[in-house]
């Protein structure tokens, strides 16, 4: 049977926009099997529960969702990374944190649990006191005569999140790195359970602090999903305004930070100035830089202050004004594009396969943009085109963002030319009350699509995942990098920009 | 030829003179003048290593705003340095997780006394939103002492210069302040 036709036979249970398939364990190993050989559907999520596995797949033709669940059985399911292999990092971040193990996993070495907590896995019904730390030490073998390792981190050089990044070498050139993560988990997941949605946003909105308003949105979304509320007109308007100010005051940045890699600082001022310019117009709109906590599930925090709009809007003629010359300079410099152009390559296919959506999908010839598919509100009824190029380079990257940037100021010129009519916040909690429901939500955020589900019972949360894009975006560095310079390196990460946080939960 | 050279100087002696005595006085108003110029110098100056050991990456967001054109920290004689070795203080963002208690102990042991700890955000001062996860130790106080705390989730880039703006000041109480 077809992907879909299994997904079809099995009992559909209640889950909000889409229901989720429950499994049975014969059909989901004939799932993982058909996996392997029917590509048009991605896996974008994989997670569990104290019981259950589920994965969240994709049409990335129109966006739409299919949500699978499989019963846990003597602790065991079918894995599904020898059809996935980005399913490889999901498996092993669940047996870490619910004791579940992929049977057949492509990869079944600890992630999250480095050994160091009291009681593992964190998540499981029962978790019992640490007592072996697991074997951190354990690489991926290397066979060469000359190949020589460079280990770094977890604590780096500059002011960015700690992971460790295991090179290895031949000569300047890289054959194999392997990232290890895990170092910032906070047990995030398990703070969210037996709160109200409304507590427990807080949760969401600190997953990746770059990312705060989009997560903030798609937990919101899951949230009200899971109890069917309709939020005001003006809430959506003003959630993407938040989130279009966050795509541009990060694409800002990572652009800046890309060229100042390839030593070209005079360029990294000017986009850095201007992403200053977004923060301090985005405080003044809505009373907070990075725009933490401003999107609740049922709204807004608060409405845009009076003069917020023309703030805004006097920031984004700035941006354009100076746009021609950093574009100019940024093209016409030979010693630049020398560094960025064929540098960091991700083959399309593979990226196909690994559906990392965001910039570094779109720079590899991906339309995979969750504004557009499946689409929410408000974008739904807007002007919004695809970004896609095909050099899949570190200099494609920084095209994609270019070009972004000038969509979200385009987007935010409609959004705020059209605000609608202040209305109260759907209040959720009314709805809430003692129910049992289950909800999925999501955002594209600067990174790419993210994804939050929630299951509430009793009106708290029971259990969540909260999906950020890096998950499927991380191993992609990995090969991007392979036969590329050590000096390059910079690059190619800063060129993704993946979010150690928002993996490490 | 080269023989006789070395006869004859061995028979002469060293024709370098001992040292005269030294000046007490002069001694002493060098030795003042270069107090008072490394002060002047190096006590207007601070090396800052930033540690991550839990951060949502919020506060290390508006941390690198300080190294950018509009915040400049430079011209106050402070600087991000890639290597705890040469760092005089450590901005500690975010909680601390169990998975990052060694990395961050081994960063603060490698940085050289005497040094200053300074925990930036909430989350660094108590755990803030995270405080009481099992996974977490807690604030950096849990791990490291801390001499100084800047509030705020994240705090703005000024009130973070502002705090090392003034640890500089009380490095060097005689000068006059740089802003
Ligand atoms: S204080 Fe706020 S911004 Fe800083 S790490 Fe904690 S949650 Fe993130």
């Amino acid at each position: 049977m077809t992907v879909r036709a299994l997904l079809q036979a099995a009992p559909a249970l209640p889950c909000h926009p889409v229901p989720r398939r429950l499994l049975s364990g014969a059909a989901w190993a004939e799932f993982a099997a058909a996996l392997a050989t029917d590509p048009s559907l991605d896996l974008r999520a994989l997670w569990a529960d104290p019981t259950h596995v589920h994965a969240l797949l994709v049409d990335p033709a129109d966006g739409s969702l299919h949500l699978a669940s499989v019963a846990v059985e003597s602790g065991l399911y079918t894995a599904l990374s020898p059809a996935r292999p980005a399913a490889a990092w999901f498996e092993r971040m669940i047996r870490d944190l619910w004791g579940h193990t992929a049977a057949d996993g492509l990869d079944l070495r600890p992630w999250l649990d480095h050994g160091a907590w009291t009681a593992s896995p964190p998540l499981a019904a029962r978790p019992s006191p640490n007592v072996a730390a697991p074997d951190l030490k354990e690489f991926l073998p290397v066979e060469g005569a000359d190949l020589h390792r460079i280990l770094v981190g977890p604590v780096h050089a500059g002011i960015i999140e700690p992971g460790h990044f295991h090179f290895t070498c031949d000569g300047e050139t890289v054959v194999r790195l392997e990232i290890r993560l895990g170092y910032l988990h906070k047990g995030t997941l398990g703070l969210l359970r037996g709160k109200s949605p409304r507590t427990a946003a807080r949760f969401a909105a600190r997953l990746s602090g770059d990312s705060t308003v989009a997560h903030s949105i798609a937990f919101a979304r899951a949230a009200e999903a899971a109890c069917q509320a309709t939020i005001p007109p003006r809430a959506t308007a003003l959630r993407a305004v938040m989130a279009e100010l966050e795509r541009l005051a990060n694409h800002l940045g990572d652009i800046g930070a890309i060229v100042n890699d390839a030593a070209f600082p005079l360029l990294q001022s000017r986009f850095v100035w201007q992403r200053e310019a977004v923060l301090r117009a985005s405080d003044a709109a809505f009373g907070h830089r990075l725009m933490m906590d401003l999107v609740i599930p049922g709204g807004v925090a608060s409405d845009i202050t009076p003069d917020g709009a023309g703030i805004i809007l006097s920031v984004l003629e700035g941006l354009e004004a100076e746009w021609p010359r950093l574009l100019a300079s940024h093209a016409g410099s030979a010693s630049l594009q020398d560094r960025t152009r064929t540098t960091g390559h991700l083959d399309p296919q593979l990226a196909a396969r690994f559906a990392p959506g965001g910039v570094i999908g779109r720079a590899s010839g991906r339309n995979q943009d969750c504004r557009l598919h499946p689409g929410y509100p408000p974008y739904d009824g807007m002007t919004l085109g695809a970004i896609t190029r095909q050099d899949g380079d570190v200099e494609a990257r920084i095209q994609v963002r270019m070009a972004e940037v000038m969509a979200s100021i385009a987007l935010l010129r409609q959004l705020l030319a059209t605000l609608p009519e202040l209305a109260p916040n759907a209040v959720l909690a009314e709805r809430l009350q003692g129910v049992t429901a289950e909800g999925i939500g999501w955002a594209e955020g600067f990174r790419g699509d993210i994804w939050h589900w929630l299951r509430i019972e009793g009106g708290l949360i029971a259990h969540a995942f909260l999906c950020d894009p890096s998950w499927r975006q991380w191993p992609l560095l990995e090969a991007a990098v392979i036969g590329n310079i050590v000096a390059d390196f910079p690059l190619c990460n800063k060129s993704f920009n993946c979010s150690y946080s928002g993996v490490d939960l | 030829m080269a023989w006789t050279t070395l006869w004859r100087a061995l028979r002469r002696g060293h024709a370098t003179e001992p040292a005269a005595p030294l000046d007490e006085d002069l001694t002493q108003a060098l030795a003042a003048r270069l107090h008072r110029a490394s002060i002047a110098k190096l006590g207007r100056s601070l090396t800052i290593r930033q540690v991550d050991p839990g951060s949502c990456n919020g506060c290390e967001l508006e941390i690198a705003m300080l190294g950018s054109v509009v915040y400049d920290l430079e011209r106050f004689g402070l600087r991000f340095a890639a290597s705890p070795r040469y760092a005089d203080v450590l901005l500690v963002t975010g909680p601390v997780t169990r998975n990052m208690e060694d990395a961050l102990l081994r960063t603060w042991r490698a940085t050289p006394d005497p040094k200053f700890v300074i925990a930036v955000g909430d989350c660094a001062i108590d755990g803030g939103v995270f405080k009481g996860s099992p996974a977490l130790l807690g604030g950096v106080d849990a791990a490291l002492p801390v001499d100084a705390i800047i509030r705020g989730c994240p705090p703005s880039p000024t009130a973070i210069l502002d705090v090392l703006c003034a640890l500089i000041e009380a490095h060097a109480p005689d000068r006059p302040a740089a802003r």
